[in-house]
C-alpha cells in the first residue's frame, strides 16, 4: 500500500528527510516517533504529495511520489491543525470536502459521517465554537469523506484531553479494523504504540530503528526510543 | 576564503577566490578611461553645454539596468524550471547591482534635467518608467529580506522578477498615453541620438565599460551569494 | 470522480463568500474604510481651486484599490488560520482552481464594494456617474478582473512571508499602476461626457492587462504553495 525507496528531501541546503525506507501492507499502522525536528512532518507531506521528494522514489497506493491528483483522491490527512474553517459549521466543512473529493451524495455521506462521529446534534454549529476535541472528530470526518485507502496523521494527540485521547484511538481503532492503512506521527509513545502494528523511531531526517508488531515490547519501547533519540546529539 | 563586496574594489579582489579580480580590475580602467575621454577629449554640445556630457553616463546606466532585470525575469523563469539555485543567486545579484544602475540614472537624469529643462524632476514618460522599474526591484529585494526559507525566497523572487518584466510594458505604456493625453507645459525633449561621430564613439565606450562594471559587481555579488548560502548550509547542519 | 477545474474552482468561491457572509467583517470594513476615505478626499482638496468633476474619478479609483486590498489581505489569512489550506491542497483538485475560486471570490468582494463606493462618489462629489452606468460597470469590471488577478497571487504569497500585512500592500500597488491609470482615465472621459472613441485606448490597455496577469498569475500560483 505505501512504498518509501531512500526518500529524501532537502530544503535549500537543509536536508530533513535523508534515505527513509520502509514498506507497509493494506491494513498495516506505522507509528513513527521522534523529537521536534526529526522530519517526520516533512516525511508525511511526502507521502501526502504536498511535497517532491528530493531522491529517491515511493508510491501510495499504487500511485508514485510524487503524485498528482489521483494520489491525493486515496489519502487521508490530519494534522494537529483542525484544517477546518471556523466560520462554516461541521456539515459544510464535511460537504465542502466531500464535493472536493468528487465524492456521490455529498449531503448524505455528510449526515453519516456527522452520525458516525457522534456530531449530529452539534452539525450546524459553526466550528470555531466546538470544543478542541470536537473539531478533531470534524477533522477526522472531512478527511476520510472519501473512504481513503491510506490516512496520514500528523500528531492527532495533541491539545486533545484524556477522553478526546482515547475517543480518537478507538475511531483510529475502526479505521485499521476496516483495512485502511495508516501512518500516525506522534511523540506519544503509549498512544502510537496502542494502535500500530509496525513502530519506527526517526532521528536528524533518518529511520534510526523500524521493526515489526510483534518484535515490540511497550513496556521496553521508551527506554529504547530514548537511548535512540539521545544517541549521539 | 572570503570576498567583501563592500570593500574597495583593489581589496576585494585580493581576497576573492582566485587572487586578483581582473574583471573588476579591467572594469575600473574602463570606466576610468571611459570617463576621461567623458571630460577630456569629447566636444561640448552646442545648446546643452556641458550639462550634456553626463548623458555619457545616464544612457549606458540606464540600458545596463534594464539588461540586469531582463537577467532576473529570464533567470526566474529558468529557477522554476529547473529549481537550480544557481540561477537564483544569479539574479538576486543582478537585481541588486541594477536597483543601483537605476539609481545611478534617477540621480544623473535631474542633475541634468535642472540646467537643460529647468526643472529637477518632470513627469516625462521615460522618467516615470524608470521610477517605476526602481520601485519594482526595491520591492524585489523588499520582498527577498522578507522570507527565511532558501529556496521560498528563491520562488516568490522569481515570481516577482517575472511579473515585473511582464509589469514594465504595461507601466510604459498607460504612462505614455497619459502624457499624451495629458499635454503639459513644453519643456525641451531631449533630440533623438543623431549624435555627431566623436560623441557616438564616446557613448559606445561608456557603454562597454558600464557593462563590464555591470559583470563585475554582478560576479562579486554572486560570489558573495555563494559564500552566504554555504554558511547557512554548515549552520543548518 | 473528482470536480473539473472550473466546478472546483466555484466550490472554493462559494465556500469564501459563504465565510465572509457569515463574518461580514472585512466587508464591512472594506465600505466604511471606502466611504471615510471619500468623505476625507473630498475635504483634502480646495473645491474653489479643483473641480469635483476632475477630482472624482481619481478619488473613486485610488479608494477601490485601497479598499480591495482589505479583502485580499483576508484572503489567504482565513485559509492560514487552521491550515485549511492543506486540505485544499490534499484534494484532488488542480491548483489552478484554488487560485480562480480565491480570485472570484475576491471578485465579488471588491465588486461589492464598488456597488457602494460609485453612488457614494455620484452623491457627495455631483458628478454623473451613474448616467453611464453600463459603460462604467465594464470598466470597474475590466479594473477589478485585474486589481484581483495580481491581488489573489500576492495574497497568497504574502502570508508566507514576515512582513505578511505590509508585503501584499508594497508589491500590489506597483502592479495597481496600470489599471488605475487607464480606469480614471478612462471615468473621467465619461464623466465629462466625451466620446466614446477617446475611452477605447484606456479600456483595451484594461484588457490586455486582464488578459496577461490573469494568465501569467494562474500559471505561477502553483508555485506560491508548497511543491
Amino acid at each position: 500500500m505505501i512504498t518509501a525507496q531512500g526518500l529524501s528531501r532537502r530544503f535549500g541546503g537543509r536536508t530533513a528527510v535523508h534515505d527513509v525506507t520502509f514498506s507497509l501492507a493494506a491494513g498495516d499502522v506505522l507509528a513513527i516517533f521522534g523529537p521536534n525536528g526529526a522530519g517526520k512532518t516533512t516525511l508525511l507531506r511526502m507521502l501526502a504529495g504536498l511535497l517532491k521528494p528530493s531522491e529517491g522514489t515511493g508510491s501510495v497506493a499504487g500511485v508514485a511520489l510524487p503524485g498528482g491528483a489521483e494520489l491525493r483522491a486515496a489519502i487521508g490527512y490530519i494534522s494537529h491543525a483542525s484544517m477546518l474553517y471556523g466560520a462554516l459549521s461541521a456539515r459544510e466543512n464535511i460537504e465542502l470536502a466531500a464535493k472536493l473529493f468528487g465524492v456521490r451524495d455529498p449531503r448524505g455521506i455528510s449526515t453519516r459521517a456527522l452520525e458516525r462521529m457522534e456530531l449530529h446534534d452539534r452539525a450546524d454549529t459553526p466550528v470555531r465554537l466546538l470544543s478542541r476535541g470536537m473539531q478533531q472528530r470534524v477533522s477526522i470526518a472531512r478527511a476520510t469523506v472519501h473512504d481513503p485507502l491510506v490516512v496520514l496523521l500528523d500528531e492527532p494527540f495533541t491539545g486533545l484531553d484524556d477522553s478526546g485521547s482515547a475517543a480518537l484511538g478507538a475511531h483510529l481503532a475502526m479505521l485499521r479494523a476496516t483495512g485502511t492503512t495508516l501512518v500516525l506521527v506522534t511523540h506519544s509513545i503509549a498512544e502510537g504504540l496502542a494502535l500500530a502494528t509496525h513502530a519506527a523511531i526517526m532521528r536528524d531526517g533518518a529511520l534510526v530503528r523500524l521493526e515489526k508488531g510483534e518484535a515490540i515490547d511497550p513496556a521496553t519501547y521508551l527506554t529504547v526510543y530514548r537511548e535512540h533519540v539521545t544517541h549521539g546529539a | 576564503m572570503t570576498s567583501p563586496s563592500s570593500a574597495g574594489p583593489a581589496s576585494g579582489a585580493a581576497k576573492s577566490a582566485g587572487g586578483i579580480d581582473w574583471l573588476f580590475l579591467v572594469a575600473v580602467l574602463a570606466i576610468a578611461a571611459a570617463l576621461a575621454r567623458v571630460i577630456y577629449y569629447t566636444p561640448f554640445e552646442a545648446v546643452q553645454g556641458p550639462a550634456q556630457k553626463i548623458f555619457y553616463l545616464h544612457l549606458p546606466a540606464a540600458l545596463d539596468a534594464f539588461m540586469a532585470f531582463g537577467v532576473v525575469a529570464i533567470s526566474g523563469i529558468a529557477y522554476l524550471w529547473l529549481g537550480d539555485l544557481r540561477l537564483d543567486r544569479a539574479a538576486e545579484s543582478s537585481a541588486e547591482v541594477g536597483v543601483v544602475f537605476t539609481t545611478v540614472v534617477l540621480v544623473t537624469g535631474p542633475l541634468w534635467a535642472r540646467p537643460v529643462w529647468g526643472t529637477w524632476w518632470t513627469w516625462d514618460a521615460r522618467l516615470t518608467l524608470t521610477l517605476f522599474l526602481w520601485f519594482i526591484y526595491v520591492g524585489y529585494l523588499v520582498l527577498r529580506g522578507a522570507i527565511d526559507d532558501r529556496a521560498l525566497r528563491a520562488r516568490y523572487s522569481a515570481i516577482l522578477g517575472i511579473l515585473g518584466s511582464l509589469l514594465i510594458p504595461f507601466i510604459h505604456l498607460s504612462v505614455y498615453l497619459f502624457r499624451t493625453l495629458h499635454p503639459r507645459p513644453i519643456v525641451i525633449k531631449p533630440s533623438a541620438p543623431s549624435l555627431p561621430p566623436e560623441m557616438l564613439t564616446t557613448l559606445v565606450i561608456s557603454f562597454v565599460a558600464f557593462t563590464l562594471f555591470y559583470l563585475a559587481l554582478v560576479r562579486q555579488r554572486y560570489r558573495l551569494a555563494t559564500e552566504r548560502d554555504l554558511l547557512e548550509l554548515e549552520e543548518g547542519r | 470522480m473528482a470536480p473539473s477545474t472550473l466546478s472546483a474552482a466555484f466550490l472554493i468561491a462559494r465556500k469564501d463568500l459563504a465565510i465572509e457572509f457569515r463574518t461580514r467583517t472585512a466587508f464591512f470594513s472594506a465600505a466604511v474604510f471606502a466611504l471615510l476615505g471619500i468623505v476625507i478626499f473630498y475635504f483634502a482638496w480646495d473645491p474653489t481651486a479643483v473641480a469635483s468633476i476632475d477630482l472624482a474619478p481619481g478619488v473613486l479609483w485610488a479608494i477601490f484599490t485601497f479598499s480591495g486590498l482589505l479583502g485580499l489581505q483576508r484572503s489567504f489569512g482565513i485559509e492560514q488560520a487552521d491550515r485549511a489550506i492543506d486540505a485544499l491542497l490534499g484534494a484532488p483538485i488542480t491548483r489552478e482552481s484554488i487560485y480562480l475560486g480565491k480570485a472570484m471570490a475576491n471578485l465579488v468582494f471588491v465588486a461589492a464594494v464598488q456597488v457602494i463606493a460609485i453612488p457614494a462618489v455620484q452623491l457627495f462629489y455631483g458628478v454623473p456617474l451613474l448616467e453611464n452606468a453600463a459603460l462604467l460597470a465594464l470598466i470597474a469590471l475590466l479594473a477589478a478582473i485585474g486589481l484581483v488577478a495580481v491581488g489573489t497571487l500576492f495574497s497568497a504569497m504574502a502570508v508566507n512571508t514576515k512582513l505578511a500585512e505590509m508585503l501584499l500592500p508594497v508589491l500590489s500597488l506597483l502592479f495597481f499602476v496600470p489599471v488605475v491609470i487607464p480606469a480614471a482615465q478612462a471615468t473621467a472621459r465619461l464623466i465629462a461626457g466625451r466620446p466614446g472613441s477617446e475611452i477605447v485606448g484606456w479600456l483595451k490597455l484594461l484588457v490586455a492587462f486582464d488578459i496577461v496577469f490573469v494568465a501569467a498569475c494562474t500559471l505561477a500560483f502553483p508555485f506560491t504553495i508548497e511543491e
